[in-house]
């Protein structure tokens, strides 16, 4: 029972993951070469996350890490975006098992599948979802919010492509155990 | 970007005495009461409303003062950005057109356009500083068990109290990866070509990742081997137990929740409109 | 006769994900009220014993079990983890990662919480535990308000809340400076003669564990049980050298001077080691070992001047200290837990920046130079080789800053297979960094720095968590750099690499240098020693009892003997 609702590991990598994902929201963006904007390094790390730990995991590390992070640093939370944090973390992870990065490596076709899945979920997320609830929400005239998640989320799906495929490389390779090592003198 | 952080305020004071169920139901109370009307009068009494609890919590303005200042630039930035995209927006939402001055073209100067803009800001002064008086007022130890105690999974409600628990044993972690990758010469910073900086925060971002795994890993042993997730509840031991006065808050708060609800609604629209 | 409460009886463990089995056909028995040392060298298999008593093995860490392990008469595969963790209380080494409450009433009272333990009853509890470990007037206190030994306190009171028989402490030793882990083992001892609990220590210091009686010491290797004897018992004999553990310093002493030692003479403490017929042998060994003179002194390569620092306008944390470092020196930066001594070494690398005060490289001032150039000069090694890797292979891993500084293809090949080889690490510069060892990974960090050709190397706890071989491995390695003309410095509470390899030792309390000296001169002073919560060495105490009129030098010329003894293993 306990084992496939929500196992301890999983509880904790949510919280860690939420932390995690909190510091590098605040720490770790990029400048990019567009004013005021900068590249978010938390949602390459959330893409990890749902991959390795589910859609649950990567679900509620998006929501519970954005959702700190907006209250700790500026004192309000901007739920239509958080909500899209939970979306995306969430539809990624569901996906997931078609990826499974525990076995075999990183392969080409992981990273493509990968990428179509992370493309497709902040694609929904940034331009649809997020604007929808600004305007239900709001009242923010339309065209600004729609601009505002297109810019958010073509930033974010390329992070993602970018450094979300270079960090499941980087984790896919840990587990992988070569046991054909011999010193080369 | 903002690098300070809000945290718990110790004061000893009536809205600091309520239990922190109290103060989430609450939070998620007047977020949705804010979030939803725009109706003028709501939005300024709750305005009103808000800074009235600031001033009984004795926060003081400069220890909250980063972020206020964060607001307000936001605002500014976004009221800009309102009127860039969208001129006649108020004159859309109230159908009438009390033209001030022209500009060019469609960018002219409406009363509507001024008065939706200022409820935008209302609305957003209003949602936005309940998250600050939660955090500041609300004792970090207490906010799991009250998840928990408003319906939350404790599972789930622990989660939240690790990430609180581990947010500064990150950072530090952060902290100290980043700078020995500077050492190495790893820019993340301007100074560096974009597919180079991308690649920089990749060889810092990864050791953070991986020793994190290797924490989760020791975190869940510890959690298992005290019996974690053994029962399907659980007790906290930090809860407090509801005095007269929390109830008395939550019934006004829902009172507040229902009668702006009835008040903003009961014309059919969201909008408060002066000018018909 | 007691009543056994663990009883392994042809117990084999292999885990899923390893070839070889981990544990082999143990027996052993360990009696109630039993105070246990089990000691090993890393990856002996100790550790997993541990497991196997509080149910990780086999629940979390799956693996093939064939034999038995009775706890208190049951069978430990029929139980779950949660009816073991009743009569098994653990206390992980990592404080950081046992912690998980946000303060000390709430982490104490978490497995009251999980037991669904009623909210007054609970608050009644948790204060009685919390007497019994020192830590009642800091219920409320933040986790990250509490030193290393606090933050261990508290671990332990949360497992002795479960009311637990059997109290089990997994290198309890390994964060602690060296007057906290002594006060951790007199506390440990305490609950054991206060409240009969049966206790097992895994640990490999094993002197500093001997500071109170244990009733037995258990001898691992290669999953193996080697010995279990009464502690005299085994250091009169030579198990302990065989398998790499380190000695008690004061035995060690007595044996390098030739005395036979039985374990009549009770040799486990140095207040109960019955000297007398030792004595004149190891008076006589003192005065024939020589040992080399002072090295000559070269002008400084770093001078810190009148540094002061704090963060935000808080307290300093470091207050107008001043030093140099000649070229050539390899020295020790030594302090308790939070003296500043870390603070110190990030402000001489350029990681934070001083209020006042100057850092001066070969008389010219640095202190305003960016991390990026001050890292040409200074290296930094982080404790944990986990936080500066972040390459698959080892070869990129340690091309990393240099590819940084597009240094050419081929010159960069050229240095790091130069740097790869220095650091014994060529044979291995394909492979990658996850099949090396924890001692490995280190040297690959080391590496990377090295790399970059700084003629400071600056090393926050070079050894910590690793055991006397892998020690003594990373030790001569640093040794064996600093005989080439690398600069060393030391940040340590580790009292043997200050006594055994650096011949000189600044102590930090309260951000203030209060000696620089040599390390045996420190490590003999005991005002010094209970200012800056060291521990005086037992060869002191041994060349005083011996009556020997120069306790300092008898200190010095064992290191120095010790050294060349140790070298002899690689």
């Amino acid at each position: 029972m306990k084992r496939n609702y929500l196992s301890i590991k999983t509880i904790v990598a949510i919280g860690i993951g939420a932390a995690l994902f909190m510091i590098l929201a605040k720490f770790a963006s990029i400048p990019s070469p567009i004013p005021n904007t900068s590249i978010q390094t938390s949602y390459a790390f959330l893409a990890l996350m749902a991959v390795v730990f589910g859609p649950i995991a990567g679900g509620l590390i998006g929501f519970i890490g954005h959702a700190l992070n907006d209250a700790i640093s500026y004192g309000s939370v901007w739920w239509s975006w958080v909500i899209v944090s939970l979306f995306v973390g969430a539809v990624i992870g569901l996906f997931a098992k078609n990826i499974n990065i525990e076995a075999g490596g990183f392969t080409v076709k992981k990273v493509i599948t990968f990428n179509v899945i992370q493309v497709v979920a902040q694609g929904i997320g940034w331009f649809l979802i997020a604007p929808a609830l600004d305007i239900l929400i709001y009242a923010e005239p339309a065209n600004k919010v729609f601009a505002q998640g297109i810019f958010a989320g073509l930033s974010n799906i390329v992070t993602v492509g970018v450094l979300g495929t270079i960090l499941l490389f980087a984790y896919a390779k840990t587990r992988s155990q070569s046991n054909s090592l011999h010193k080369e003198l | 970007m903002a690098v300070e952080m809000l945290s718990y305020i110790e004061r000893n004071t009536a809205v600091h005495r309520l239990t922190g169920v109290t103060k989430l139901l609450c939070f998620i109370l007047w977020s949705t009461a804010a979030m939803l009307t725009y109706d003028t009068r709501i939005l300024i009494f709750l305005f009103l409303m808000s800074i009235w609890i600031f001033i009984v919590s004795k926060i003081e303005i400069k220890e909250v003062s980063f972020v206020l200042i964060f607001i307000f630039i936001f605002l500014l930035l976004n009221n800009v950005a309102i009127y860039g995209f969208s001129p006649q927006e108020g004159v859309k939402i109230y159908g009438t057109s009390h033209v001030l001055f022209e500009i060019a073209g469609r960018y002219n100067v409406t009363l509507e356009q001024i008065f939706y803009q200022f409820n935008i800001t209302l609305k957003y002064f209003t949602v936005a500083p309940v998250a600050l008086l939660f955090i500041v007022t609300t004792h970090p130890s207490e906010f799991a068990a009250s998840l928990n105690k408003i319906g939350i999974s404790y599972r789930i409600s622990y989660a939240v109290s690790l990430a609180l628990r581990y947010i500064p044993d990150v950072q530090r972690d952060f902290r100290n990866i980043a700078l020995a990758q500077q050492a190495r010469g790893l820019d993340m910073s301007n100074k560096e070509k974009l597919p180079k900086r991308v690649k920089n925060a990749a060889s810092i971002i990864i050791p953070l990742i991986l020793s994190s795994l290797d924490k989760i890993e020791t975190i869940s042993n510890a959690m298992e081997l005290r019996g974690f997730g053994k029962n399907k509840k659980r007790t906290w031991y930090s809860s407090r137990p509801f005095q007269k006065s929390d109830y008395f808050v939550i019934t006004c708060f829902i009172l507040i929740l229902v009668a702006s609800l009835i008040i903003t609604f009961h014309d059919g629209n969201r909008f408060y409109n002066p000018f018909q | 006769m007691k009543k056994p409460v663990i009883k392994f009886s042809n117990y084999s463990f292999k885990y899923n994900s390893q070839i070889e089995p981990t544990l082999h056909n143990l027996n052993l028995t360990i009696y109630e009220g039993e105070k246990v040392l089990i000691v090993g060298p890393s990856g002996s298999g100790k550790s997993t014993i541990g497991q196997c008593l509080n149910g990780l093995v086999p629940f979390s860490y799956k693996g093939e079990v064939t034999g038995s392990l009775a706890i208190m008469g049951q069978e430990a595969r029929d139980l779950d983890i949660f009816t073991l963790s009743k009569m098994v209380g653990t206390v992980l080494q990592d404080p950081d990662g046992q912690f998980i409450g946000l303060t000390v009433g709430e982490d104490i009272a978490f497995s009251l919480e999980n037991d669904c333990v009623d909210q007054s009853e609970m608050v009644e509890m948790v204060d009685d535990i919390a007497k019994m470990v020192d830590m009642e007037k800091r219920l409320q206190s933040s986790v990250h308000h509490l030193s290393g030994g606090q933050k261990q306190r508290v671990s332990l009171a949360g497992v002795m809340v479960d009311q637990v028989d059997i109290l089990l402490f997994d290198e309890p030793l390994a964060n602690l400076d060296p007057t906290t882990g002594k006060s951790a083992i007199e506390l440990i001892d305490q609950i054991h003669e206060q409240m009969n609990k049966t206790i097992i220590i895994i640990e490999h210091r094993l002197e500093d564990v001997l500071h109170r009686n244990v009733d037995r010491i258990i001898v691992i290797d290669e999953g193996r049980i080697i010995a279990d004897e009464h502690p005299d018992t085994i250091l009169a004999g030579s198990i302990l050298e065989q398998h790499h553990i380190r000695e008690p310093l004061y035995v060690k002493a007595a044996k390098y001077a030739g005395c036979s030692l039985t374990a009549e003479m009770r040799p486990s403490q140095l207040r109960t080691f019955a000297l007398k017929d030792c004595q004149e042998q190891l008076i006589a060994w003192y005065e024939n070992v020589e040992r080399e003179g002072r090295t000559k002194s070269s002008p400084p390569v770093l001078e810190v001047e009148h540094l002061s620092f704090s963060y935000h306008g808080d307290q300093e944390i470091i207050r107008d200290l001043s030093f140099s470092i000649q070229k050539g020196e390899m020295v020790s930066i030594i302090g308790k837990n939070g003296a500043g001594k870390s603070t110190l070494s990030k402000l001489i690398c350029g990681f934070e920046r001083p209020q006042s005060g100057k850092i001066m490289f070969h008389g010219q001032e640095v202190t305003g130079d960016s991390i990026k150039e001050r890292a040409l000069r200074i290296g930094m090694v982080m404790q944990n080789p986990n936080h500066m890797i972040s390459k698959n292979m080892i070869f990129d891993e340690v091309a990393l800053g240099l590819t940084i500084r597009g240094v050419p293809e081929n010159e960069i090949k050229e240095r790091v297979e130069k740097t790869l080889k220095v650091c014994g690490l060529y044979p291995f510069r394909n492979w990658p960094i996850s099949a090396l060892s924890f001692g490995q990974k280190k040297r690959v960090t080391i590496a990377s720095i090295l790399v970059l050709e700084p003629e400071i190397l600056i090393l926050d706890e070079p050894t910590a968590g690793q055991d006397l071989r892998h020690y003594t491995e990373i030790m001569e390695f640093l040794v064996e750099l600093n005989r080439q003309g690398m600069t060393i410095l030391m940040v340590t509470h580790d009292m043997h690499i200050m006594l055994e390899y650096t011949p000189r030792a600044i102590v930090i309390t309260d951000g203030q240098i209060i000696a620089d000296d040599s390390a045996a001169a420190v490590l003999t002073n005991r005002e010094l020693i209970k200012q800056a919560n060291l521990n005086e060495t037992s060869l002191f105490e041994l060349a005083e009892r011996i009556g020997i009129e120069d306790p300092k030098e008898f200190v010095e010329r064992f290191i120095v003997f010790d050294r060349e003894e140790r070298g002899k293993w690689q």
